[in-house]
């Protein structure tokens, strides 16, 4: 069935399937930050904005954003490019398979909270698994990127 | 401390930014779109033969391109555990076979030209099962009536007690010394049992892999795997095909812990693609992942241990039984790990002892894993110094600080066992294990915490310790190598076989190149683990990455650097001890040219040749990475409720080749380790199906579950290891289970004997221990 939507800003309209999820789609459609952890609605990897609220792909019907706005890291690269120096300067990129994924939120935190306290950072994140950090770095990255500029 | 430019200073992962900013750099990414799909028929019993199995409905089915049966694949034994050779596992697996051993284990293949049809087509399948009595308890595994390995065919590379016919897939046993002799001398004695659980590994990519043929009509699969050289051995042997018609490439990986060490799909999509000639492809969905890859070895381990008066430990005694599920993968070597990594912590005990079986069951198979035995031993050898300090009237710490190794010191038990064979003698030329207890008990504050403090009327917080060791790479088996050529314009490109899972080795390997080349990291461009342009490395495990691969990269520099010289003499007509070479520029009295200048010469003017150099090494010791770990704890005494604090780790590595992703790797072990210590419970039914096949049911530590970490290295210098390092991999993971008991413990003086302490175990022995 026909899908229209805007993908990172762009009018597109797609050619899905009435079960098919919308990661299955975005990466059909070559957007490779959608990496799919669990499909089981858990890990975070997945996530996307959809009307600027964060949505795990893996368990939304691509149908279901007909007429609505999607976004992906690759539609906030030089975000993604600034954050991710932060990441490298705590070393808190290692497999980064949860990276999309946390870069994504970290849009969302952004736009919801001026000054987050440590609380607001940790329950934007935690469900954002990430196996492989021990997410002590990854929190002090996006403490010292939220505090840029400030 | 030695002064470094690039190593041992702040370097970003080379790859982490384009990995955050969505590129396509991972398996799946590679996949050759329209390829073909492969979903698998899993048992549904945990132990069953196929008497009858008819797929001529899935193969009529339209789109259905393949399926795969035991009855069409090759009947070769092989193991999947993916190590170098002679292999240490028992080799007792077919790629499909008439017997299924575990709920989830592999019936039938099916490749469709889509996920649907291939999912339809699994349901078309018929099969005919006789039911057998599985053998779920390791413990009573043993010369069960029900035999878990019946099958001929299947067989040991070389001794290592693998005893099918008995459920044994391996056994060991050693003894330094006269154990029985030297602990009937003994003031104390302790006694000591306890049990860890199957982890699982939850890597956050799935198990992945595609395949194609290449223009020159060979195999290449793209796989998420930690051994791509081995995966090419090994399906080479098992397929019957020439080493030289496969290649195998491992992009990035998202995430390994040992559990992409074994074959996952890879010999699946192999046989699609060569019967069908057309691209395929294989992800594991997370129930697969959780249920039909690896776990860890569950283990029942009891260590008698027994000391003097004032607190000198004469004797160790060790027995352990491990669960190594429906296959054999890495049975011996875990199984050895528990002992070789974990014992020579106290080594000056007069006498150890150690032995024990590795049992089949009719459980998913376990494999490597982090830690890798060494995590199971700490915990239990860890509790029990505890228990002994207390006997003892000693401080725990201090107990730990007078028996544990030291620098220039050794442990009998280094030449006894190595990883499935005889050990290797070495001293200790690097250990700051002494500064790492007191630096961690100075940081947790131990003197004022330990043992408890009420802060509320239910509250007590209470902190816990322990120490542990690993190894760098094993000793006379792992082979790294490298390869660096000069390109014009100055830069280097570097080659090398070490498999970066997400560890950060292509940085670190990056960093010592530019370090010995006098460079920056942005001169030096890595590519590795890809068997047709990599020089062999054995691959990520055993921890061996920046020890033995770093050394290889380390020695291959230095050739460059004098290659470099000599071409620059040739060219600048002096002799080369004249040249001084800053990295940029060889210069030598009133001459100079520039590594630019160089370059471009040799390639475009005279004398047009390539500068190409390659290095290999093999350790010939295996120098220990050491650390002392703290946590302070506060328990709900009314429900058993714990929240850590601080975990508070000291490290000794050597050099830390890149600080930040050394950090990362403690960091990240201490929390994994911590998962299995608190929450990460593993559910079977009685029927042998694992419940816990979710991240919904089995929990995974989040951002919320350790308040802080507190990491620091020891100033340290390995001789032995490149610029001054040894390996970091897994020592991070072996402290928290045992840390936590005893911190636990200290608080409320229950002391919990099975992995995971939940609040449950914690409350229900309170409670018991209350009513007696």
């Amino acid at each position: 069935m026909k899908l229209q939507f805007f993908l990172n800003g762009t009018d597109v309209v797609w050619d899905v399937r009435p079960d098919e999820y919308l990661s299955n789609a975005l990466r059909r459609h070559g957007i490779f930050s959608i990496r799919v952890g669990c499909d089981e609605s858990i890990c975070g990897s997945c996530t996307v904005l959809v009307d600027e609220k964060p949505v795990l792909s893996c368990s939304v019907l691509a149908i279901t954003v007909n007429g609505k706005h999607v976004t992906t890291v690759e539609g906030i690269q030089e975000e993604v490019a600034r954050l991710s120096h932060f990441f490298g300067e705590e070393g808190a990129n290692q497999c980064s398979y949860c990276g999309s994924g946390m870069a994504i939120i970290i849009h969302a935190l952004k736009k919801e909270y001026k000054n987050p306290t440590d609380e607001q950072i940790r329950d934007f994140m935690v469900g954002n698994i990430c196996r492989c950090t021990g997410y002590h770095s990854q929190f002090k990255a996006i403490k010292a990127y939220l505090a840029e500029g400030k | 401390m030695k002064k470094f430019k690039v190593v041992n200073n702040k370097t970003h992962s080379v790859c982490g930014q384009a990995e955050m900013m969505g590129r396509a750099v991972y398996t799946q990414d590679y996949e050759v779109p329209g390829s073909l799909v492969l979903k698998m028929l899993r048992s549904p019993h945990a132990f069953a033969r196929i008497k009858k199995i008819d797929t001529s409905k899935a193969e009529a089915l339209n789109g259905v391109k393949c399926v795969l049966t035991y009855k069409n694949v090759p009947h070769v034994a092989f193991s999947r555990a993916g190590q170098g050779a002679p292999q240490p596992s028992p080799i007792d697996k077919f790629i499909l076979d008439e017997y299924v051993r575990f709920i989830g284990d592999e019936v039938a293949c099916v490749a469709a030209i889509n996920e649907q049809i291939a999912e339809d087509a699994l349901k078309l399948i018929e099969v005919e099962y006789e039911v057998l009595e599985p053998v779920l308890d390791y413990k009573t595994a043993y010369k069960s009536k029900n035999v878990i390995h019946p099958e001929e065919g299947i067989s040991q590379a070389f001794e290592m007690g693998f005893r099918p016919k008995d459920n044994v897939a391996a056994s060991y046993e050693m003894e330094v010394g006269d154990v029985e002799k030297e602990l009937a001398k003994c003031d104390v004695v302790i006694e000591h049992a306890a049990e860890t659980q199957a982890q699982a590994h939850a890597m956050l990519e799935p198990h992945t892999c595609n395949a194609r043929l290449d223009e020159h009509n060979r195999l290449v699969i793209y796989s998420s795997t930690q051994t791509p050289f081995h995966v090419r051995r090994i399906m080479a042997q098992t397929l019957g095909m020439p080493l030289s018609q496969i290649r195998i490439v491992k992009p990035r990986v998202g995430g390994g812990f040992g559990g992409k060490q074994q074959f996952h799909g890879e010999m699946f999509v192999a046989l699609v693609t060569l019967r069908t000639g057309l691209p395929s492809s294989m992800i594991y969905t997370r129930e697969e992942v959780f249920a039909s890859s690896y776990t860890r070895h569950p283990m029942y381990i009891s260590m008698k241990i027994g000391a003097d008066k004032d607190g000198t430990i004469r004797a160790i005694d060790c027995h352990a039984l491990s669960d190594t599920g429906a296959y054999g993968e890495h049975a011996l070597t875990v199984f050895m790990i528990v002992g070789s990594k974990v014992l020579p912590l106290y080594n000056k005990v007069k006498a150890v002892r150690f032995g024990g079986r590795v049992l089949y069951t009719n459980h998913v198979p376990a494999g490597a894993y982090r830690g890798y035995g060494a995590i199971q031993g700490n915990y239990v050898l860890e509790s029990a110094i505890d228990m002994l300090a207390e006997k003892l009237h000693m401080d725990p710490v201090e107990l730990r600080k007078k028996n544990s190794m030291k620098e220039k010191e050794t442990s009998p038990i280094f030449e006894i066992m190595g990883e499935g064979t005889k050990g290797t003698a070495m001293i200790m030329e690097s250990c700051k294990l002494p500064y790492c207890i007191d630096r961690g008990a100075e940081l947790i504050g131990w003197k004022e915490k330990y043992p408890r403090k009420q802060v509320g009327p239910h509250k007590v917080r209470s902190v816990g310790c322990a120490i542990a060791m690993q190894g760098s790479g094993i000793p006379f088996s792992d082979m790294g190598s490298c390869a660096i050529t000069l390109q014009d314009g100055g830069f280097y490109m570097v080659r090398c076989g070490a498999t970066d899972i997400g560890q950060g080795s292509d940085t670190l390997i990056s960093q010592i190149v530019a370090e010995e080349l006098m460079t920056t990291v942005d001169k030096v461009i890595i590519y590795s683990s890809d068997t047709d342009l990599a020089p062999f490395d054995v691959g990520a495990y055993a921890s061996s990455t920046t020890y033995i691969s770093g050394n290889a990269a380390w020695k291959t520099a230095i050739k460059m650097r004098e290659r470099l010289i000599s071409e620059a003499a040739t060219m600048l007509e002096v002799k080369e001890k004249d040249i001084i070479f800053d990295g940029k520029t060889f210069k030598a009295g009133n001459k100079e040219i520039s590594l630019f200048d160089l370059s471009n010469k040799l390639i475009y003017s005279a004398p047009q040749h390539q500068v190409a150099v390659t290095e290999s090494y093999i350790g010939h010791v295996s120098p220990p990475p050491f650390m002392a770990a703290y946590a302070e704890v506060e328990v709900d005494t009314e429900t058993g409720e714990y929240e850590v604090l601080d975990y508070v780790s000291v490290v000794d590595c050597g050099t830390t080749i890149n600080p930040m992703l050394a950090k990362g790797q403690v960091e990240g072990g201490i929390t994994q380790g911590f998962g299995m210590a608190s929450t990460e419970e593993v559910i079977y039914n009685s029927k042998g199906q694992l419940l816990t096949n979710s991240f919904l049911y089995y929990h995974v530590p989040t951002c919320k579950t350790i308040k802080h970490l507190t990491t620091e290295f020891a100033d340290s210098y390995e001789p032995t290891g490149p610029f001054g390092a040894k390996s970091v991999g897994e020592i991070g993971i072996d402290t928290p289970p045992a840390v936590l008991c005893n911190a636990i413990y200290n608080a409320v003086g229950v002391r919990i004997n099975s992995l995971p302490i939940t609040p449950e175990k914690i409350l229900k022995a309170m409670k018991e221990k209350e009513g007696k």
